[in-house]
């Protein structure tokens, strides 16, 4: 064996020391700085946008756009729907899944109708979300199409371990995909069953992929985490009606801004009668179902 | 009988022609007595015209005066057809086709004071009946709307969705059910 | 240095102590390996697929996992119903014997975040939870809380644990001024740990079943049954197969000990169904669904009566107090109250908290193979690293382990 020599053990010690230097201080770098897309840098959020796009295309092979469109100053978001209209087609179901991204197998869906018996009124008891006759509605039944109700008082967020999910400004309940844990916490927290986790690998065929996507909304998510609606905030805050409120046959979904007095949303507020599920349990959500006749 | 029916008619029309005319504004006062007051609700703005897309015609059947010319005299009485338009099944109360088609100009239909309309303003026509969804219609909380919520939008109308001659909706086959959780865990 | 050089002399010591043992040992540590085996092949399977290997669903987004964190939680904290008497009344017999229980906590702490870790959907961004390289959500998120007093409690519970046995080993008595602070810490510790993990489920408005203010005392004293039956049963094991001596005192005391706690959680449970049953509102539905069942959905019924009877007949064989003297009657009796306590506490709270799920859905939740390989594997793990720690602590303990007579010292 060669003796190597003097100068190398001193050389790699040095070489050794400054690596790791270099790796401590890349490693406090790292540390320090804001990692959740809720507290990121403008800068650096625009770069992870790109490092997503360039992730969805190469796994689509079709160009994605992931937009970060801020909050409209001004604008709190609300939902209106009316229960005397909906004859539960489950269009809205569908509609929602193909713009918003959802897993198709496993089936993963943002929004329940459930069927209702109209002797009992809303009793979730009493709710079938599988009813299949032929043809809806049927005779004695109402429908409650459910999802997330956008509470003021969310409990899901407060429950967060780690401040994954958050209310924006325009009072759209957000997850960040890429900081949820999976601990479903939120989900135990929701009142409304609106919080989905993707049990395995989600799959949307590569032809049905939506790429206009929002970062905090209908971009493609990992296995493990949780999703759920967001007012189509891809659309929404680009102006444009959710996709449930568009494709509805009946028009019972009414969508706008409640801060703004000449909205549909507040018209509904101030001339019909107006209920919230679970009102007693101080949730306080901006989605509001009304009887329009 | 017939009586009775005709009252109802006319009942219907004079309910009808008070409803438009308070909403057009010349009582002063906006349409929503029956409703809780609301502080900011805009008034309703009778005289504007609202943009909606073409009306629903059958194909073929516009204009109607290609066929219902002067060379065709008009037949006012109340009966049910039985050379042309058979297909048409009238279940909206106890109208017939005149009390809304104008009877003079059959591109036209007419609201009970005698004003023609035309079908791309056939919203106030209906609405002398419906007053209260007509109130809705217009403030986009009755149907649908598209456009965006913030700006620009296209209304449809009423005849887009309700058949005006049958205006209750058929029903139509759901989408299928979700998946229930028990059959998909692995066993 | 010094310490550090004495330290791995003990680390070294340990080590060979474990290596050693008889037949009996090393088979009861080739079914623990055999467990953990099949629970890590589980697990593997169940990162690559996603926790539809598991029979969890939205409807019911907790399940056997989370049950047997509950638990242990409550295990872990049941090493305070022995120090307090030891260490506040100063009654020798028990004294002797608390540096098991919190060789108990410590493993079931271990159980605890294994449970929780096998849970998350993403094991990987588990460094999300801890700062400054993730975000705790404190004080809002009482997850956070449990994250926090559980990982205290673990650390005050092995520091002590390790300080005494280091400091037998090498024939010195314990630091009173670094012992006895940290064991009067852990006593309002481990209360609280259960505390907040009952608040856990508590909090939570969504879910009338556990939306009750009694589930922390009930927590409190379920744990107090079942924590100490598993160290009476240990402890006899113990007096059984090493030269280890155990007082009958001790073992009595802390038996009746139990049986108060029995009555206690037995009467907390009752307080409850009373309460659920004759106000009979539209919250009864999870009562129903544990106890009687909703319609034809049953699963669980037979697992709620088995748990009534067992916490029953475990309360009548402690609190007669020939009874809770007979070697038989006793361990029934410590068996008994581990069962009712484990079925009661694991699959009696989450499941029927979640079902039906918030929107009236009626899922019918059984843990799947996957989650039972999963469960039995953490329980070996951890029974593995109670026993490596009993292999060390028993001789210390005994001083038939340290510096002089290993050799290692001059």
């Amino acid at each position: 064996m060669k003796q190597p020599p003097d100068e190398q053990p001193n050389l790699t010690r040095r070489q050794f020391a400054s690596m790791a230097a270099a790796a401590a201080a890349g490693f406090v770098l790292t540390a320090c700085g804001p990692k959740r897309l809720y507290e990121m840098p403008t800068d650096r959020l625009k770069a992870r946008i790109r490092e997503m796009e360039r992730k969805y295309a190469e796994e689509f092979g079709t160009a994605v756009t992931v937009a970060d469109t801020p909050p409209i100053p001004g604008v709190e978001f609300a939902y209106a729907l009316d229960i005397s209209r909906c004859i539960g087609c489950r269009r809205c179901v569908y509609a929602c899944v193909a713009e918003n991204n959802q897993s198709r197998n496993p089936q993963i869906q943002w929004i329940r109708v459930l069927s209702m018996d109209k002797d009992k009124g809303v009793d979730f008891s009493d709710a079938d979300p599988y009813y299949q006759p032929e043809q809806v509605p049927q005779e004695g039944h109402f429908y409650v199409p459910v999802q997330c109700q956008q509470c003021r008082n969310a409990p899901c967020t407060k429950v967060c371990p780690t401040g994954a999910t958050w209310t924006e400004k325009d009072g759209i309940v957000v997850i960040d995909y890429d900081w949820c844990i999976g601990c479903r916490y939120c989900m135990a927290a929701c009142p409304y069953g609106a919080r989905h986790f993707n049990w395995a690998q989600p799959s949307i065929p590569k032809d049905e992929l939506n790429p206009k996507t929002h970062y905090l909304g209908n971009r493609p998510r990992p296995k493990g985490v949780v999703e759920k609606c967001t007012f189509c905030i891809q659309r929404t805050r680009n102006g444009r009606y959710p996709a449930c409120v568009e494709v509805c046959p009946v028009g019972a979904r009414k969508f706008g801004n409640l801060l703004d007095p000449a909205s549909e949303i507040r018209y509904v507020i101030e001339n019909k009668r107006v209920l919230v599920l679970k009102e007693e349990l101080n949730t306080m959500p901006k989605f509001f179902y009304f009887y329009g006749t | 009988m017939r009586s009775v029916v005709w009252g109802a008619c006319a009942l219907a029309v004079v309910v009808g022609t008070f409803v438009a005319r308070i909403g057009a504004g010349d009582a002063g006062v906006p349409v929503r007595a029956a409703e809780p007051q609301a502080a900011q609700a805009p008034p309703i703005q009778e005289m504007e015209r609202v943009e909606v897309p073409p009306p629903p015609f059958s194909e073929g059947i516009y204009p109607c005066t290609a066929c219902h010319n002067k060379d065709m005299p008009v037949n006012r009485t109340r009966r049910e057809l039985t050379e042309m338009h058979t297909d048409i099944v009238l279940k909206h109360g106890h109208q017939w086709c005149l009390d809304c088609h104008d009877p003079d100009d059959r591109d036209f239909l007419h609201l009970a004071d005698g004003e023609r309309v035309g079908f791309d303003e056939s919203y106030r026509l209906c609405g002398q009946c419906h007053g209260e969804k007509y109130r809705d219609w217009r403030a986009g909380v009755h149907g649908r709307r598209s456009g965006s919520w913030n700006g620009h939008k296209t209304y449809l109308l009423c005849a887009h969705c309700h058949n005006p001659h049958q205006p209750h909706f058929k029903p139509i086959e759901p989408k299928p059910a979700p998946i229930p959780p028990s059959r998909t865990v692995p066993r | 240095m010094d310490t550090l050089r004495l330290f791995s002399r003990f680390v070294k010591g340990s080590l060979r102590l474990v290596l050693t043992g008889n037949r009996s040992y090393w088979a009861w540590m080739a079914f623990l390996a055999a467990l953990i085996a099949s629970g890590a092949s589980a697990y593997a399977h169940q990162v690559s697929t996603g926790l539809v290997m598991t029979a969890m669903r939205d409807q019911v987004s907790w399940g056997f996992y989370i049950g047997n964190f509950t638990f242990l939680v409550g295990v872990a904290a049941a090493a305070v119903v022995l120090v307090i008497p030891a260490y506040i009344y100063d009654w020798k017999p028990i004294r002797e014997i608390v540096i098991y229980g919190e060789l108990l906590a410590v493993s079931a702490i271990v159980m605890c975040l294994l449970f929780v870790m096998v849970d998350i959907g993403r094991p990987d961004r588990f460094w999300h939870l801890i700062p400054p390289w993730g975000h705790l959500n404190f004080p809002q998120s009482i997850l956070a809380w449990d994250v926090l007093v559980l990982n205290v409690y673990f650390l005050i519970n092995f520091v002590v644990v390790t300080h005494i046995l280091f400091r037998a080993f090498h024939g010195r008595h314990y630091d009173k001024r670094v012992v006895v602070p940290l064991v009067l810490l852990s006593i309002p510790m481990a209360v609280g740990i259960h505390t907040v993990t009952a608040f856990l489920f508590n909090g939570l408005a969504a879910r009338p079943y556990w939306n009750s203010s009694i589930l922390a005392p009930q927590f409190l004293a379920s744990a107090f049954c079942s924590g100490p039956a598993i160290l009476l049963v240990v402890l006899q094991v113990l007096r059984r197969f090493t030269r280890f001596e155990i007082q009958n005192e001790a073992i009595w005391k802390i038996a009746e000990l139990m049986a108060y706690a029995a009555f206690l959680n037995l009467f907390l449970h009752g307080a409850e169904a009373f309460k659920e049953y004759y106000s009979n509102t539209q919250h009864l539905l999870y009562t129903e669904y544990w106890f009687s069942g909703l319609g034809a959905h049953r699963t669980l019924v037979p697992y709620a009566w088995a748990a009534v009877t067992l916490n029953s007949l475990a309360f009548v064989l402690f609190i007669v107090p020939a009874w809770r003297r007979h070697p038989v009657t006793l361990n029934l009796g410590c068996l008994a109250i581990y069962a009712g306590c484990y079925i009661d506490k694991g699959m009696g709270l989450i499941i029927p908290g979640l079902t039906p799920d918030a929107l009236g859905e009626i899922y019918e939740y059984f843990p799947t193979t996957t989650e039972l390989r999963v469960a039995a594997g953490v329980f070996a793990l951890g029974f593995l690293v109670f026993t490596l720690m009993l292999k060390v602590a028993v001789p210390i303990t005994l001083g038939e382990f340290q510096t002089e007579r290993t050799g290692g010292a001059h």
